[in-house]
């Protein structure tokens, strides 16, 4: 998975958890909850969403590793390669 | 009133021009019945025919219907295309057995080796004032004759264009004609539509409510659907022609357009023609029906020979009117 | 006979628009079944029925505005349809038995319905019950049903304008309602939550992502718990000081496009934290696209607000009449903490309750904060 191809199944994901926000539009060092005002509830569902893609298990202490584009992104791919 | 595309004439002369037409057209028709030839027919619609043709193709018959009918079913079989007028249906009642026994059913008690190409033309219905000897509506009577192919002529086109037709067929045909349209005149074409033996005929387009009729009903029909248009109803008026075979998909698109169906006729009311489309309706249109199928025909009895009861039995536009609006509700 | 009446779906809700019925006469219906959906300031609600029985007759038809309180519909009571029983003469047991029978199955009418009609009525989802037929003798005719298909449509054109702007006014009603009639009084503490995001994160760590819990879910369930030791403040004024035995805490839900949602937690001193995590699951999401039940939205016997998202220290609530109290959390951050003569910092909430001063002292609140500060110390033992 490139990082092109990790920045579009977040957005797309938020997009689903969050319909009337633009996370396109999210610059890559925004705060993500703060910048779309997605509460704990929502953001909860999104780190489960993106266990459901990626079988990525994020632990909470990690939460604060993963609070814009350009963090989660670079999480996923050191997660992701980790892997494999 | 004549002009580039159109024509005016009766009913009557319609009749005669299809006859004259068919005569000209293929030496093998010729035309036989009683009072054809010197009288220039019953109802004058053969006047002029015997001088144009003569008495080899204008044929005088014997009062004998058995008898000249069973003769142009020889003919037929013997390769000619007899044109065969019963005075009235009133009387083709003693061919019945010529008709079912004979022309209807040669073609399959032999095996397919015999056709009876045969064209037997009838006037029926009310005329004026003719009693119940020369009165009476049988179509129901023979289109329930397998075998049989029947007409029924409600307009001045088809007037002038289903001998035509029925002489292309290789089996019987009965023309139904009406006496109480005779006199009548319309526009027709100059150049008619041909008509097949197929289908039936919408008159006019309606969405509200199918209007099904044949014969001198049709133009009742249509007359009491220009009354309902200005009440706001727009009725469809199909003329069903062909009463055997009926065209069964004409009706049911009609019927699938409007959701409501009324069969008007002059016949008896009970085991008519509307009998049968009302049941086929049931069998097979149910469930586009939004009111029970209605029927308006002729009342039970014996035609009258007085003027007001002889309009009282078969229905008229009123009638026609009424019913609609009681069925739609628009009271 | 058992009158189903048009619910109060809150305090400012005069009226109420049935928007459709899911139940036609002669179901039977049990307690807890979703029988009708009502067109609300809040949006389409499902109206659920609290009686065990056969419908008798729908009274209302679907489209119709009725005030609260107005029969929607006539229940015949399993136990109803034992006294009609009695009533029979006993001729025989066997005849008896029959005549029981008719009575309880409660036939539906024969609706006559044209053909047509009753196709488009079918493959449309209509039912013919409520549908007054203009055809001959009443027969139902594909007009009446094509009106009734209008009549379904329409409404939920004007909810889908309505939500935002109506949930406003209704808001403004309530809260005006409240600040009018309500003597508030306001009491404020700080908790350490040191120990229960400790007992937090251990026990999330033992969960799957899915069943993580997030804090608010601890705080409601502290919030339930401290109420079932201090229950005048789980309670409504209505002519005095009515305590509900059920606390069912209304949570405010913030709508992104403006306006709020407060639906029910049930039962929320019975429920074990999980369980208020899985019901926040499932109730959350419905409250954004508001579809939520009839009973979650009227159930409420105290509200909690979470403002704790954003950099709120406090919030001070304002009451939802009937209701008396409303807890309000503000986030949790750290901050320097004194204790026991020693300086720390620790994960600081600032907890506030608004409490109606007719129903309660402030003694009563004082009490209620006091209980959720030893109960979040002790997490363990919830």
């Amino acid at each position: 998975m490139t990082e092109q191809e990790i920045r579009q199944l977040i957005f797309q994901l938020l997009k689903k958890i969050a319909p009337d926000t633009e996370p396109e539009k999210l610059q890559p060092d925004d705060d993500i909850r703060h910048t779309l005002e997605i509460d704990s509830f929502d953001y909860l569902q999104f780190i489960v969403a993106i266990d459901e893609q990626l079988e990525l298990d994020i632990p909470e202490e990690d939460y604060g590793k993963i609070d814009t584009v350009k963090n989660m992104t670079n999480y996923i791919i050191s997660k992701k390669t980790k892997k494999v | 009133m004549n002009n580039n595309n159109t024509i005016q004439l009766t009913y009557r002369e319609a009749l005669k021009q299809s006859i004259r037409q068919a005569l000209q057209k293929d030496e093998r028709v010729f035309l036989m019945g009683e009072d054809v030839g010197r009288y220039g027919g019953a109802f004058a619609v053969s006047k002029g025919l015997l001088q144009e043709f003569g008495p080899e193709r204008i044929m005088d018959t014997p009062l004998s219907e058995s008898g000249f009918v069973g003769a142009g079913i020889g003919a037929a079989i013997a390769g000619m295309r007899p044109v065969v007028e019963v005075m009235t249906v009133n009387f083709g009642l003693l061919a019945m057995d010529q008709i079912v026994n004979n022309a209807a059913t040669l073609y399959h008690m032999s095996g397919g080796q015999v056709n009876v190409p045969l064209v037997l033309r009838m006037s029926s219905g009310i005329g004026r004032q003719l009693a119940a000897q020369h009165s009476h509506s049988w179509e129901p009577l023979f289109a329930h004759i397998p075998g049989l192919k029947i007409v029924s002529v409600g307009t001045h086109e088809d007037a002038r264009q289903v001998l035509l037709a029925a002489l292309e067929e290789s089996d019987p045909v009965i023309i139904f004609e009406y006496t109480s349209m005779l006199n009548l005149e319309s526009e027709i074409s100059t150049n008619p539509e041909t008509v097949d033996l197929v289908h039936a005929k919408i008159r006019k387009e309606g969405k509200d409510i199918s209007i099904i009729t044949y014969g001198a009903a049709v133009y009742k029909s249509l007359e009491a659907a220009l009354d309902l248009a200005a009440k706001g109803i727009d009725a469809e008026v199909v003329d069903i022609r062909m009463l055997r075979p009926l065209d069964e998909t004409t009706i049911f698109t009609s019927v699938s357009k409007t959701h409501h169906a009324l069969l008007v006729e002059d016949a008896w009311r009970s085991i008519s023609i509307s009998s049968e489309i009302s049941a086929l309706i049931m069998e097979k249109s149910f469930y586009e029906l939004d009111s029970p199928v209605q029927r308006l025909g002729g009342v039970e009895v014996p035609i009258p020979y007085p003027k007001h009861l002889e309009d009282a039995c078969v229905p008229q536009k009123e009638d026609i009117v009424k019913k609609v609006i009681k069925m739609l509700h628009h009271d | 006979m058992i009158e189903f009446t048009m619910p109060s779906l809150g305090a400012d809700m005069e009226a109420g628009t049935l928007s459709e019925w899911l139940v036609k006469a002669g179901d039977k219906v049990k307690r807890g079944d979703i029988i009708a959906v009502v067109d609300t300031q809040k949006g389409l609600i499902d109206i659920e029925v609290f009686d065990e029985g056969v419908i008798q007759k729908l009274v209302t038809k679907e489209g119709e505005k009725v005030p609260v309180g107005s029969v929607l519909a006539l229940i015949l009571s399993d136990k109803e349809q034992g006294n009609v029983k009695e009533e029979k003469p006993e001729i025989s047991p066997i005849i008896e038995a029959k005549a029981t029978e008719k009575v309880a199955v409660v036939p539906p009418a024969r609706i006559k319905a044209s053909p047509l009609a009753k196709k488009i009525a079918s493959d449309q989802g209509i039912d013919l019950t409520n549908i007054k037929g203009t055809g001959e003798e009443g027969v139902i005719t594909k007009e009446d049903v094509e009106k009734a298909i209008a009549a379904k449509e329409k409404p939920q054109e004007v909810k889908r304008a309505a939500s935002s702007e109506t949930i406003r006014m209704a808001i403004a009603a309530a809260m005006s309602k409240s600040n009018k009639e309500i003597p508030h009084y306001y009491l404020q503490t700080k908790i350490d939550m040191r120990n229960s995001l400790n007992w937090l994160s251990e026990a999330n760590k033992q969960r799957s992502l899915k069943n993580r819990l997030l804090p608010v879910a601890l705080l409601l369930k502290a919030t339930a718990k401290a109420l079932t030791i201090v229950p005048d403040l789980n309670a409504y004024w209505e002519n005095g000081l009515q305590r509900k035995a059920d606390i069912n805490i209304g949570f405010v839900i913030s709508l992104r496009g403006g306006g709020l949602m407060i639906p029910a937690i049930h039962d929320g001193a019975k429920k074990s934290v999980d369980e208020i995590m899985a019901t926040l699951s499932d109730i959350i999401p419905r409250a954004r696209v508001m579809k939520l039940r009839s009973s979650e939205l009227s159930d409420s016997t105290i509200t909690v607000t979470n403002l704790g998202e954003g950099s709120v220290e406090t919030v001070f609530g304002v009451i939802y009449p009937p209701q008396v109290a409303i807890v309000g959390f503000g986030n949790i951050s750290e901050q320097p903490w004194a204790e026991n003569g020693m300086l720390d910092v620790r994960p600081v909430l600032s907890v506030t309750l608004a409490a109606d001063h007719r129903a309660t002292d402030g003694h009563i609140g004082s009490r209620f904060l006091t209980e959720l500060n030893n109960i979040l110390q002790n997490p363990e033992a919830i």
